[in-house]
């Protein structure tokens, strides 16, 4: 899989979030991603994951192997 | 799949501190687990581990169980923390110290 995928998927799942993608190893399956979107708003951690993971689906289960998250809301990604 | 379910039901009820890991606390197989087990090992929190790799049942049956699809999974309390990433986060912002000072869990002082 590549950044992009992953970021296009993250960014129909969470509509208006703002999404980075870096594939940590160039094997195409270990990944980190910065996520920053409102929906996160009042939302734990596993939650905020979770939401992500959501958007990710199969490819989650297949062809992702490590997906290293930081999710933020707007107002944290400022600080 | 119903067994194994009960299975990981009870040892997240008689655990404080769980961590599925892939391999072992002193054979880790995959550096995400290692990482975690290596953060708790350094707050001297007391904890188990269960190697995922051993039973392929319990590998997928603990994804379906917290609808998380990675592997390491911590549990406290009988409740799902998170993976390696959050367990980090937690761990710099200094809350997973305090979460573990309050199970009054310390394997040494």
């Amino acid at each position: 899989m590549d950044p992009a995928e992953i970021k296009r998927l993250i960014e129909e799942g969470l509509p208006g979030s703002t999404v980075e993608v870096r594939d940590t190893t160039g094997g195409g399956d270990h990944f980190e991603a910065l996520v920053v979107s409102s929906s996160f708003e009042g939302k734990g951690l596993v939650e905020r994951h979770q939401a992500v993971y959501q958007a990710l689906g199969d490819a989650m289960r297949v062809r992702v192997h490590a997906l290293a998250l930081k999710t933020l809301t707007p107002e944290q990604h400022q600080r | 799949m119903a067994n194994t379910i009960e299975q990981i039901q009870s040892t997240i009820a008689n655990n404080k501190i769980v961590i599925f890991m892939k391999g072992s606390r002193n054979f880790p197989m995959c550096g995400f687990s290692a990482a975690t087990v290596q953060i708790f090992e350094e707050l001297g929190a007391s904890f188990e581990t269960v190697d995922v790799l051993a039973d392929e049942d319990l590998r997928q049956a603990i994804k379906t169980y917290s609808s998380w699809p990675t592997i390491p999974q911590v549990y406290m309390n009988g409740k799902f923390l998170g993976g390696c990433d959050i367990v980090r986060e937690l761990h710099e912002s200094g809350e997973l110290q305090s979460l573990v000072d309050q199970l009054g869990d310390r394997a040494h002082s």
